[in-house]
């Protein structure tokens, strides 16, 4: 039970917006959210025939998501992990391993630089197991709460 | 050359006692059918309330929605142990048109075939390619049981693998070829990047979609072929109920067994030879399946001059259509029938859009629809799954591979009043 | 036919066809002569094993027609099958061939209990594929309502079985477990629901144990059928008793040899099947190895019929494929993705599995360095050529795997760069 919620603790809410694949679009996801008030610390494209899905992860996700929404676009929630890079060679060996050694797949991923170093955002099938092996091999997760 | 020059040059008085008789055989047997035995009762025509052809106008017309009411098979006029064949055609929504024939249905059909071909100078001789699909669609088994009818040697080689069909044309010593006529330009186009220019072909056949004067001479000179113009439906048997001669110019209809009648969309008034309108047709050797005054929806007009090759009266090439039925890769596609699909499905919204284009002669249609907000998960490769499922579905009940574009919520157009829905670009493009 | 008699014929027919082929076919004329065989030594059916083989690389090497006993003025059709390389195999058809092809199917449906009154729904592909034009011309013969129904969109052929009240089907086993299957999720029994009553399944391996489960399932005969293109295409079933395919005497002459001696076996030994199609004008076959393995049995039937059997065929002497119904020979693959610049063609990997009722192949290649891009796209389109070009040539759509360059297996010595996963 605590060890469920330590693990809600860490599993941060990714905003994942559905684009056309057009020029434009980004353009106008980026000014609603400067219109909220709203500011991004990362975001990646992924893209489909024809379409695309942002996702983004930023300081304030309910107002940017009611944000969107009210101009119009289709948007969700997605829980993904932040994890802490060290900046060595072998950093991002050895994170991927420890998913990999127990069998969690990573669906995607992109990296951010933040403040304090380097954040790899990860989507994964099992988003409590991969926070429970991660802390459980010393890793330094991103919480929710900083990122609220 | 003709299979049949008694009949093919059939006129005047003989045509019209021959058409007359064959009438009153298809109103009897029409009476079979209850929605035909209830509008003949309410019209208060019968078959010896015919003395002249024009007596047909006394009918009423039947419309594609017609059959529609018949599904399955509430057309056939015979017991199903009689019916020896079943073909199916797109019908305007979900459902399609199921057609009928007893075996002297298949054989008149593929007599009318034969004829086709054969005026168009085709013997025992030619290898045929019968290069548009066989199974339900009529086009591929008509064209086949004609040609053996004839004893040609044929390669039924359906659609698709294009460069087989090349390799094959050239190894086989094809001359004579059948297709739509976006895919005989797909065919050329792929022979000449294969560096062949196909030096036996010597007679292309082609129809089941609208073509201009401007493709035939760009397929006569890329194929090396004469070029000629078929036309034909399911509910007339299929392909072949009217062909060009070696004049190519209109198509001479069967009138031993068809009537044919040019009227006004509107207003269902009759129209004079030279003048345009939609061409109904009744079909007077049909056992299986009979009609009466059936709207195909096909504007053309009946020519006035006689041809020189000695047989009955032609019709114009086909300019369009009275509805909004679309021909893809030559299948017939109504927007009906799309929306129906969609509506099916609760993950997409209610508006969609239509375009129709051709790319590199092939006829392409993109549908755009809105995903509802609910169904949104955040997930790319749940949005691929949704359009994937769209695309199916379109599959299994148009028969026509399309492409999806999903775009944003609200951004398709509404419309008061009559939606249009359907962008085609195609033009006289090929 | 009393067996004797039957004997008496095909011996008849057997010599007229010897003689014929020595006289006036070249290539015929050639072989015999180097098999040091000559007509008159054969005095009775037990000379036949005299007769040299013939294999399906024949055919190839005498692509498309120069193995042809008649004009082409004679021939009303062609249909092509998989060639073991980049040139299919040609079957050309007189009149009399066609005649003779739909009347032993016509038997053969008869035996099934298929005939006037019957909806027969045939979902074999038309066209090239010997298997839609062959049952459809069989179907008609009996006088059974042929709905030409062909392969794919497969709800809408659930739909015309329950709307159409279908009583017979035709199609692969592997399709009509789909069928039930994508009908389950539409809320349709075929068992309860339609008509159906009766399958004649054939054109890739099945066993008895998938006969029983379909037979349960649906609560229809599911019956055999056995034919290859080189010899007409589809033409024997079993009959009602369903023990062994007939097939019938005066139409082919079959035997069964270890492939390796090319001794016939006794019956009931399985070996390679051995077939020699004695009324055939366009493309007489004279001992063709099939490759299919099976056994004879010559004992009459209990439904009383005195040609002989043949069991259901267990197996291949080749590396031979069969998916979904169409016939894949690992060096097709090889010669197709040989020609394509941005993969390597030497190295790749075969895998088959059945997803549901379904085969579906996947071919792994290597793409090459010098074809790699950091474009998504780019690589998509690479993959989607190797997609084309490969259903191009197999007439079988597949999924390719782009794999990186030095990543799939290397072997030495015999290659095995097929897996097939498939559990019948």
């Amino acid at each position: 039970m605590t060890e469920n919620s330590d693990s809600c603790k860490y599993v941060i809410r990714q905003i994942s917006v559905f684009s056309e694949n057009k020029p434009g679009r980004l353009s106008a996801i980026a000014k609603g959210l400067e219109e909220a008030d709203v500011n991004i610390y990362a975001f990646s494209i992924a893209e489909s025939k024809g379409f695309g899905v942002v996702r983004l992860i930023v300081d304030k996700s309910t107002a940017a998501l009611k944000k969107l929404a009210d101009i119009g676009f289709m948007v969700s929630y997605t829980d993904v992990i932040g994890i802490k890079m060290e900046d060595r060679p072998g950093g991002l060996y050895e994170t991927a391993s420890i998913l990999g050694d127990a069998g969690i797949n990573i669906e995607y991923a992109y990296a951010y630089s933040g403040r304090n170093g380097a954040v790899l955002i990860i989507r994964v099938d099992d988003v409590t197991s991969a926070v429970k092996k991660l802390l459980a091999a010393g890793k330094e997760l991103i919480k929710a709460e900083e990122c609220l | 050359m003709f299979w049949n020059k008694e009949m093919e040059t059939l006129k005047g008085d003989a045509l019209e006692s021959l058409q007359l008789k064959r009438l009153k055989w298809t109103i009897r047997q029409a009476e079979n059918i209850p929605f035909y035995k209830k509008m003949l009762n309410e019209s208060g025509v019968d078959a010896d309330g015919i003395r002249k052809i024009s007596d047909i106008q006394k009918l009423p017309f039947t419309r594609k929605t017609d059959l529609r009411t018949g599904y399955p098979f509430g057309f056939f006029a015979v017991p199903k142990k009689q019916v020896v064949r079943i073909h199916t055609t797109s019908g305007t929504t979900g459902k399609p048109t199921v057609v009928g024939y007893t075996r002297k249905d298949l054989d008149n059909w593929s007599e009318l075939i034969a004829r086709n071909m054969t005026m168009t100078g085709l013997t025992d001789e030619d290898t045929f390619q019968n290069a548009v699909n066989y199974g339900l669609f009529t086009g591929g088994l008509g064209f086949h049981y004609g040609a053996e009818k004839i004893g040609m040697t044929v390669v039924p080689s359906g659609t698709g693998n294009t460069k087989r069909q090349i390799e094959m044309i050239n190894d086989f010593g094809v001359t004579a070829l059948h297709a739509t006529p976006s895919y005989a330009m797909h065919l050329a186009e792929v022979a000449e990047s294969m560096g062949t220019d196909l030096p036996t072909l010597k007679t292309g056949l082609f129809g089941a979609e609208p073509w201009s004067d401007n493709m035939r001479k760009a397929l006569e000179e890329r194929l090396g072929v004469r070029a000629f113009d078929s036309y034909g439906m399911s509910e007339m048997y299929g392909p072949g109920a009217a062909f060009e001669c070696e004049e190519r110019n209109g198509l001479h209809f069967w009138h031993d067994s068809y009537i044919v009648e040019i009227i006004d969309p509107k207003t269902g008034e009759v129209l004079e030879p030279g003048n345009k309108g939609e061409l109904v047709v009744t079909p007077i050797v049909k056992e299986a399946m009979p009609l009466l005054r059936y709207r195909t929806g096909d504007i053309t007009m009946i020519l006035e001059d006689e041809c020189p090759c000695g047989r009955g009266a032609k019709i114009a090439r086909l300019t369009g259509r009275s509805d909004d039925m679309l021909v893809i890769r030559g299948i017939n596609v109504f927007p009906s029938q799309i929306e129906d699909v969609l509506k099916s499905i609760p993950e997409v919204g209610d508006q969609f859009m239509v375009y129709v284009d051709r790319v590199n002669h092939l006829d392409e249609m993109k549908i755009e629809v809105e995903i509802k907000k609910e169904f949104f998960s955040g997930e790319l490769r749940d949005l691929e799954r949704i359009q994937r499922k769209i695309q199916e579905q379109l599959k299994a009940i148009l028969q026509v591979r399309t492409e999806i574009a999903l775009v944003e919520p609200e951004s398709l157009p509404r419309f008061e009043g009559k939606a249009k829905r359907v962008v085609d670009k195609r033009g006289d493009k090929f | 036919m009393p067996v004797d008699e039957l004997r008496k014929l095909q011996y008849k027919l057997m010599k007229t066809l010897v003689y014929r082929l020595y006289s006036f076919s070249p290539f015929y004329h050639d072989r015999m002569k180097d098999a040091g065989v000559h007509p008159d030594d054969i005095r009775s059916l037990a000379d036949v094993k005299k007769l040299p083989f013939m294999y399906k690389k024949d055919l190839r090497d005498n692509y498309p027609n120069k193995m042809f006993t008649a004009s082409t003025d004679e021939l009303v059709r062609y249909h092509v099958s998989s060639g073991t390389t980049g040139k299919p195999t040609v079957v050309g058809y007189t009149q009399k061939d066609l005649d003779v092809w739909t009347e032993s199917l016509a038997r053969s449906l008869t035996s099934c209990g298929i005939g006037r009154g019957d909806v027969m729904q045939v979902s074999y592909g038309y066209g090239l594929f010997t298997g839609g034009l062959g049952l459809h011309y069989g179907a008609e013969k009996v006088g059974a309502t042929v709905v030409p129904a062909s392969v794919g969109s497969t709800e809408k052929q659930i739909t015309l079985i329950q709307d159409l009240n279908v009583t017979a089907i035709a199609c692969t086993p592997s399709y009509l477990n789909h069928i039930s299957d994508v009908a389950e999720k539409m809320g349709v029994s075929i068992k309860n629901d339609t008509s159906l009553r009766v399958a004649v399944l054939g054109a890739e391996p099945w066993t008895a144990g998938m006969r029983d489960r379909i037979q349960e399932r649906l609560g229809i005969r599911a019956h055999n059928i056995f034919g290859t293109s080189e010899i007409s295409g589809p033409m024997f079933t079993d009959c009602a008793e369903q023990k062994g395919i007939h097939i019938w005497g005066d139409i082919a002459y079959t035997e069964v040899i270890d492939s390796e001696t090319g001794e016939n076996l006794p019956d009931g030994e399985s070996g390679e099947l051995v077939v020699t199609v004695l009324q055939k004008e366009a493309m007489p076959m004279i001992r063709y190895r099939v490759g299919d393995i099976t056994s004879l049995d010559t004992s009459v039937c209990p439904c009383g019929c005195t040609h002989p059997r043949i069991s259901r065929l267990t197996g291949r002497v080749d590396d031979m494929l069969i998916i979904r119904g169409i016939n894949v020979f690992p060096s097709q693959v090889e010669h197709c993705l040989m020609q394509i610049p941005e993969i390597s063609g030497q190295n790749y990997m075969i895998i088959v599995t059945r997803d549901g009722s379904l085969d579906s192949m996947r071919v792994q290649v290597e793409l090459r360095k010098e074809f790699f891009s950091d474009k998504i796209d780019d690589l998509l389109e690479i993959r989607k050529k190797v997609a084309y070009e490969l259903k191009n040539a197999l007439n079988v759509s597949v999924d390719v795997e782009l794999t990186a360059p030095d990543s799939l297996p290397r072997f030495e010595g015999k290659a095995k760069r097929v897996i097939d996963r498939r559990v019948l």
